[in-house]
């Protein structure tokens, strides 16, 4: 393996949006697993996979929960796919104060899917166990990535160095590292 | 804690703007499992015989059926439930979509409304939160339009909505109540016009319970696979190019007109092009993997979801072409109007100008062409202008109000309701029984089970039998291995098939499960998903109730007997249980009468076909022959006859004894 990558296994659930007959099994599916005890009840409000529906639009898009919104979105971009406008939202996973998903109905706590862990794993997550016409498709690539690990919060940490440097000047933090080092 | 159920009903008035949340008796699950079963008890106790459908003491009742909501595969079905101002009688209604699961999440099992508000309203219900809102900005919109508009004012475009359109909103008979991709027909439309209610939206976000999950579970997964897979379920006029059936066999016009000869493979492949460039996508219902509906998209009109044979009953009534009903569905259905009983008022409307008994006088400036006209008419009775207020009656009373021989062309109603047009030549047993006492007024919801035709040899028809899981009784493989040419079928095997083919819509209707999954499925290929023989382990799983087959079939005929007693309290008798004359050329009334006696007897009432005390008795409806005795419309002795049948047949139904 060339320095600095390595091998990792990214699990991600496919969407193909012609394939979606409207029918929101993967709903039923996700609330079931996640409820307590498991499978005690169904309520696609708990759901971490919500098919968003505009009909006259003739939009059915089965969309994940993300987490938070990242604080830069704008969510104002349209796309055009296939002659049909879609709004950005329409594709995004994220709890956002704009609209009324992916909130735990009881909390108002954030949903986020984990896809499905269990122990032992299933083959496939249950919202894609539960779409025969193949509207969710669930993919493991193997990757090849830049070895994230050994390099993560590398850019962080020497942007914080920097700023001290220009503060207190390079031989002055250096010989504070010193001193740290002698002391562990 | 219940399973499956929420245990509660949402009552309003709309005269009064009270609205309350009930808990409902735990009780009334064992007896009438939900949905249609329960909206029957409802309304034999809240609504007496002398209301009229258009009185603010009739109840409008929408209810979930029991499995809605729950991960059993195909179980969306509302029932809608009312008396029907064109039948006088109990309305049977049913629609797809996702109304009835999205009712369950907000924590109700049905929806029952009485009164009438004073100016046009539409009810939102957002769990326990529920307001009566003004809609006065909706009069006259149409039913998508109302829907999409009231997602937005609410800001909740996760709601569920069902709404009439201006037909509904002018009473007009053959108005239906639209929700998605479904629609309700037979009698409620007009009902929630005249409670002036324009739309009901639903959000739910509570759990429903299920009594044993795990095994439901994969059951759900299985049934899913196994529905999609399953070709002898669904609907297949929505994805088969070939529907030579319907245009060669079924009557063109006002119901006319065979044109046996009309299929051919150069039409075959000119629709099947037309729908490929109209159709954006096929759609299924909640929880349902098959692919139902076509969304189309016609030039210049608004997206809509075309359903089930009113993919047909427009071009063929008008004898245009299938680019004919593409289009004017998109019209109609804004205007939320019924596809099986609205063309056939068109049709009729058009044969009495043909015959000089409607004249310029009522039709000015009526168009030449048979499709001009159809505009022209709906745009009369949706409105219910000049002739257009007497069309909006419906066939059967508008015949007779216009009088001058125009009850002669009121061929092809029972019970005072429009039928689909089939007229054939040789009379049918099991059919004659199914049409002259159904009580779902349209056949399509009461065939289904037993197949309509005769396998050619023994060979078939013993391979047939061997995978028939289907069947509740051996008796009905026998049948049918005997049974060589469709019209010959003896009185005892008749009322079997006619009594097995309605018990499955009865059980389907209480469940909400969709008849193309179920009770309309077992007739080609008899390999329905849901039969009487899984149906009470996988309700057993979802609700906790121990029941068994014979238990089933109890409850199914328990709600049976109530819709019928319900509907002999409004006056229903032998005398209207007939189907049209013209149904079949050759008739014999002899033989018709021997066979609706044989059928009252099996299924234990008397010779007018009203309910003995003893049938009565026998499934704990002693409320409802003490009410009969009291009208007296039953007589205390009455019950002599039907000890025999009882004797012979053993209650009848799946019985083995």
């Amino acid at each position: 393996m060339p320095d600095g990558r390595k091998k990792k296994t990214v699990k991600t659930i496919k969407v193909i949006l012609d394939r979606c007959n409207g029918c929101r099994a993967c709903e039923i599916a996700c609330s079931a697993f996640h409820a307590r005890p498991k499978y005690s009840s169904v309520n696609p409000a708990r759901s971490r996979i919500r098919v968003i529906v505009d009909m006259l639009n003739d939009e059915y898009v089965p969309i994940r929960a993300a987490g938070y919104t990242a604080t830069a979105c704008q969510g104002r971009r349209v796309y055009t796919i296939n002659s049909k406008q879609y709004s950005e939202c329409s594709f995004c996973g994220a709890i956002c104060p704009t609209r009324d998903l992916f909130k735990e109905p009881d909390s108002g706590l954030p949903l986020k899917c984990d896809l499905c862990e269990d122990d032992p794993p299933f083959k496939e997550p249950l919202c894609v166990q539960a779409c025969p016409p193949g509207a969710l498709v669930y993919e493991e690539k193997d990757e090849e990535a830049e070895e994230e690990a050994a390099d993560a919060g590398r850019e962080a940490l020497e942007t914080g160095l920097q700023t001290l440097i220009d503060n207190y000047g390079v031989q002055k933090v250096a010989g504070s590292l010193l001193r740290m080092l002698q002391k562990e | 804690m219940r399973y499956a159920q929420t245990g509660y009903s949402l009552e309003v008035d709309l005269s009064r703007g009270n609205i309350e949340i009930v808990e409902t008796d735990p009780e009334l699950m064992q007896l009438h499992l939900g949905g249609q079963g329960t909206a029957a008890k409802t309304l034999w106790d809240r609504v007496p015989p002398e209301v009229d459908p258009f009185s603010p003491d009739n109840l409008l009742i929408f209810s979930a059926g029991l499995l809605c909501g729950t991960p059993v595969p195909g179980a969306n079905r509302t029932a809608v439930n009312t008396f029907s101002p064109q039948t006088n009688l109990f309305a049977h209604s049913l629609m797809g979509g996702y109304f009835a699961p999205e009712m369950k999440y907000a924590g109700y099992d049905s929806i029952i409304i009485r009164g009438r508000a004073p100016d046009l309203v539409y009810l939102w219900i957002n769990n326990h939160r529920v307001e009566i809102r003004d809609a006065a900005h909706l009069r006259g919109k149409g039913a998508q339009e109302t829907a999409a508009l009231i997602k937005e004012e609410l800001k909740e475009p996760y709601a569920q909505v069902a709404a009439i359109g201006p037909a509904g909103e002018n009473r007009v008979y053959m108005a239906s109540i639209e929700h998605a991709s479904a629609s309700a027909s037979r009698g409620p439309g007009p009902v929630m016009g005249d409670k002036r209610l324009k739309a009901i939206a639903v959000r739910g976000t509570n759990d429903i319970n299920i009594a044993r999950p795990a095994e439901l579970y994969e059951l759900f997964l299985r049934l899913r696979k196994e529905i999609y897979e399953n070709p002898y379920v669904g609907d297949w006029m929505a994805v088969e190019d070939d529907d030579s059936f319907h245009h060669n066999n079924f009557a063109w016009g006002n119901a006319r007109v065979r044109r046996k000869n009309f299929w051919s493979k150069e039409l075959e492949a000119r629709w099947a092009a037309l729908t490929q460039k109209v159709r954006d996508r096929l759609t299924g219902c909640y929880n349902c993997p098959k692919q139902c509906h076509h969304v189309i998209s016609w030039p210049g009109r608004q997206r809509y979801f075309l359903k089930c044979f009113g993919k047909d009953t427009y071009h063929m009534a008008a004898f245009k072409e299938l680019d004919f009903s593409y289009e004017i569905l998109a019209l109609t259905q804004e205007y939320g109007l019924d596809s099986y009983s609205t063309p056939q008022v068109l049709a009729f409307a058009i044969e009495l100008y043909e015959d000089g008994i409607l004249t310029d006088r009522e039709l000015p400036g009526f168009p030449a062409d048979s499709g001009e006209r159809f505009y022209y008419l709906i745009e009369k009775i949706v409105r219910r202008e000049g002739i257009g207020d007497i069309l909006a009656d419906g066939v059967y009373r508008a015949a007779r109000r216009i009088g001058r021989g125009a009850e002669k062309y009121d061929h092809n109603t029972i019970k005072k309701f429009e039928q689909v047009p089939i007229k054939l030549v040789k009379l049918n047993p099991p059919y004659f029984l199914m049409y002259a006492t159904g009580e779902k007024m349209s056949i399509t919801q009461i065939e289904g089970s037993f197949p309509q035709d005769p396998l050619p040899t023994r060979e078939e028809r013993e391979k047939f039998v061997r995978e028939w899981v289907a069947v509740p009784d051996e008796k009905f493989k026998r049948i049918f291995l005997e049974w060589e040419k469709r019209e010959q079928l003896s009185i005892e095997a008749s009322c079997a098939i006619c009594d097995w083919n309605e018990m499955m819509h009865y059980l389907d209707d209480a469940l909400g499960l969709c008849g193309f999954l179920s009770s309309f499925r077992g007739q080609f290929g008899g390999k329905p998903v849901y039969h009487s023989n899984n149906l009470p382990h996988i309700i057993s799983l979802a609700t906790g109730m121990e029941l068994d087959k014979d238990g089933l079939w109890e409850i199914g005929r328990r709600n049976r007997n109530l819709v019928r007693a319900i509907n002999v309290r409004r006056g229903l008798r032998r005398k209207d249980e007939r189907p049209p004359e013209d149904h079949w050329k050759i008739r014999d009334p002899e033989f018709e009468q021997k066979l609706l006696d044989a059928y009252y007897s099996f299924k234990g009432w008397n010779s007018e076909g009203v309910p003995t005390c003893r049938t009565l008795a026998g499934l704990g409806l002693d409320y409802v022959s003490e009410d009969l005795l009291r009208r007296g419309i039953l007589e205390a002795d009455e019950n002599a006859p039907v000890r025999e049948a009882l004797a012979a047949e053993g209650t009848g139904g799946c019985g083995d004894a």
